[in-house]
């Protein structure tokens, strides 16, 4: 944009600027709260009032069982899903960006429902189902759960960002001998990785956060958010606030890691 | 049902018309799965459609792997989509089926599990006229959520990609990160922060603001916790990411120069915004409307630990009684109603202020 040169015109950039940094400000707000309070020393079961500063609960993050339990199950239920629906929704983004064939209109219809769809409507009904079916509700249901939302998620973003992918680098690739399987993995794959890590990331990220759908699925299984949830209503531990933390601190950390790859990688083709 | 996969093993030439078995193959497998998940057909009938889906697949992976490149090509985007796309019809399309038929049966008795399809509308009946309030309530806050979403949302993602320059993408994680937090330690962590006794009431107390917050009603008797305003404003916090970066990757896409022209050509600053950036980045409003509105409507959790209850939501009902009052039949028609109220919001929507880059 063309600078302001007017009186006015300054004040209403340096507003429009202001605003946009309470904005970020606001969302803040409950992140310091987590942070700071993961340093508080409760005073009875729940943590929830400031009392005194404390460096105890994160000696101790994994001094809760039933928490550290139940935070293990969200790990080992992520991983699970995440590897299977990133499999799956590369396989659909490849076929819908690499090809044009007919009946890929329908296709992508079904693909965007999921999203579109209330979480509360797709645990229900996944519920339902597996009541209709006599099936024990538990670990398995909610890996099922998480892979279906993931599908859609993964195939979407991975689509989006091979958008722009010069095909033509495979025909040259066999016009220089490779086999198709060959030219797939030498020239292809290595190309739309760091979309499928993206994808795969934040689908990690939305499988350890999804709290709806799983307790329709979960039956007595307890997941991070389920006991997060469960045990809100009798005791709220510090240890809590430690493992959130932790999340916080470790998306940082992989955030930072593929902005300075991203860079990187950028000055090289440069 | 059936008919559907039957061309496969038929005697179809298999050179002239690849594509045509790769979708009958497809959407054979598909609809078949979504059949026999639905309890359309079971028994020995399931297992006979699950050969069929079987012999379809061998049938085709045959037809590639004997056939010429050519046909080999046209039948690899089908093989691709094949898994995650019967993955879909399983557990997607068959558990709205069921949630359809178990939303028209009945419950034999109070304490029964097993209901009975017999086409009972007084599912639908009782979803309308015992939980109206709820229905209405979830589509106000929603709506409500999603226009300050986009009054907050709109000038932050302006200012990140026009006065951003190269910090931009770190900007942007800036925005993202605080959502990669569990979404219930963000609720609760509002709870804390708005309870009587929390350091908002305390910061408007001691500003002496109360009197002007409660003019706004977004106090209560002195209170913020447990009312509409609590609500809603859990929801527009929790979805105002999914506001901000479908409207930040629209306005990304607008070229700086041609605000510069509009000036060239004596516009003002702000009619070059509203003539030139806004249409361009109502692709983007559009996305984020979508993304934040419906989700809101069907969200429970804001309402469970924000609000009252005279504040909940239609998602707090049909969690209620799918989960604690097991009747499973009401909570399908609710859940029902629901999507299709969606859906109808959806299409009108979309009509008028639909794109073609919604995906």
């Amino acid at each position: 944009m063309s600078a302001p040169t007017s009186v006015r015109g300054q004040i209403a950039k340096w507003a429009l600027n202001i605003y946009a940094a309470a904005a970020l400000l606001y969302i803040f707000v409950p992140i310091i709260w987590i942070v700071a309070f993961s340093f508080n020393e409760p005073a009875g079961r729940f943590n929830i009032a400031w009392q005194r500063f404390t460096l105890d609960n994160w000696r101790d993050p994994f001094s809760n069982q039933s928490l550290t339990a139940a935070f293990v199950q969200s790990l080992r239920i992520a991983v699970i899903s995440t590897s299977v629906a990133t499999v799956l929704g590369s396989m659909i983004a490849i076929a819908l960006s690499r090809y044009s064939f007919k009946g890929s209109g329908p296709l992508n219809f079904l693909l965007v429902l999921p999203i579109t769809t209330p979480e509360i409507v797709l645990g229900s009904s996944l519920a339902a189902m597996f009541l209709d079916w006599n099936i024990n509700r538990g670990f398995a249901t909610v890996v099922i759960a998480h892979i279906m939302f993931q599908v859609s998620f993964v195939a979407l973003t991975v689509r989006a960002r091979v958008r722009g992918f010069d095909w033509t680098l495979e025909q040259a690739a066999q016009d220089l001998g490779a086999n198709p399987l060959r030219t797939f993995w030498r020239v292809t794959f290595p190309l739309i990785l760091p979309g499928i890590l993206a994808a795969a990331l934040l689908s990690f990220a939305l499988s350890i956060d999804d709290f709806i759908i799983t307790l329709f699925n979960a039956g007595s299984l307890s997941t991070f958010p389920i006991y997060i949830d469960g045990s809100f209503k009798v005791r709220f531990p510090p240890q809590i606030n430690v493992l959130a933390t932790t999340i916080l601190l470790a998306s940082v950390s992989v955030m930072l890691v593929g902005l300075l790859w991203g860079q990187r990688s950028r000055r090289r083709q440069s | 049902m059936a008919e559907a996969a039957a061309p496969l093993g038929s005697a179809n030439p298999p050179e002239r018309r690849p594509e045509l078995i790769g979708i009958f193959a497809l959407v054979g497998a598909g609809l078949l799965l979504a059949a026999i998940g639905a309890r359309w057909i079971s028994g020995p009938l399931a297992i006979a459609a699950l050969v069929v889906i079987a012999v379809g697949i061998v049938a085709v992976v045959t037809v590639a792997l004997s056939g010429s490149p050519d046909t080999r090509r046209k039948l690899a985007p089908y093989g691709l989509l094949k898994p995650g796309m019967l993955w879909l019809a399983l557990f997607y399309l068959a558990p709205l089926v069921t949630l359809l038929r178990l939303s028209l049966s009945t419950l034999p008795s109070r304490f029964a599990v097993e209901a009975e399809f017999n086409f009972n509308f007084a599912n639908f009946t009782r979803a309308f006229t015992d939980f109206g309030p709820q229905f209405t309530r979830a589509f106000l806050y929603a709506g409500t959520a999603t226009i300050l979403t986009i009054l907050i949302g709109y000038p932050l993602a302006y200012v990140i990609a026009f006065r951003g320059g190269k910090y931009r993408t770190l900007l942007l994680g800036i925005v993202v990160i605080p959502f990669f937090t569990s979404f219930l330690i963000r609720a609760i962590a509002w709870r804390s922060l708005l309870a009587d006794t929390g350091q908002i009431v305390q910061l408007i107390e001691l500003l002496r603001l109360s009197s002007l917050f409660e003019s706004l009603g977004i106090m209560n008797n002195g209170r913020i916790l447990n009312t509409p305003a609590a609500v809603i404003g859990g929801l527009t916090y929790n979805f105002l990411p999914f506001m901000v970066l479908p409207i930040y990757v629209s306005l990304e896409k607008v070229d700086p120069r041609l605000v510069d022209a509009a000036k060239d050509l004596y516009s003002t600053s702000i009619s070059a915004f509203t003539k030139v950036v806004l249409p361009l980045s109502f692709p983007g409003v559009f996305a984020g409307t979508l993304l934040t509105f419906i989700p809101a409507a069907g969200d429970f959790v804001n309402a469970l630990y924000l609000g009252s209850p005279s504040t909940t939501m239609i998602g707090n009902s049909i969690q209620d009684q799918f989960l604690v009052q097991n009747d499973l039949p009401l909570a399908s028609a609710m859940s029902f109603v629901l999507m299709a109220i969606i859906t109808v919001f959806v299409l009108i929507y979309s009509k008028f202020f639909g794109t073609e880059d919604l995906t």
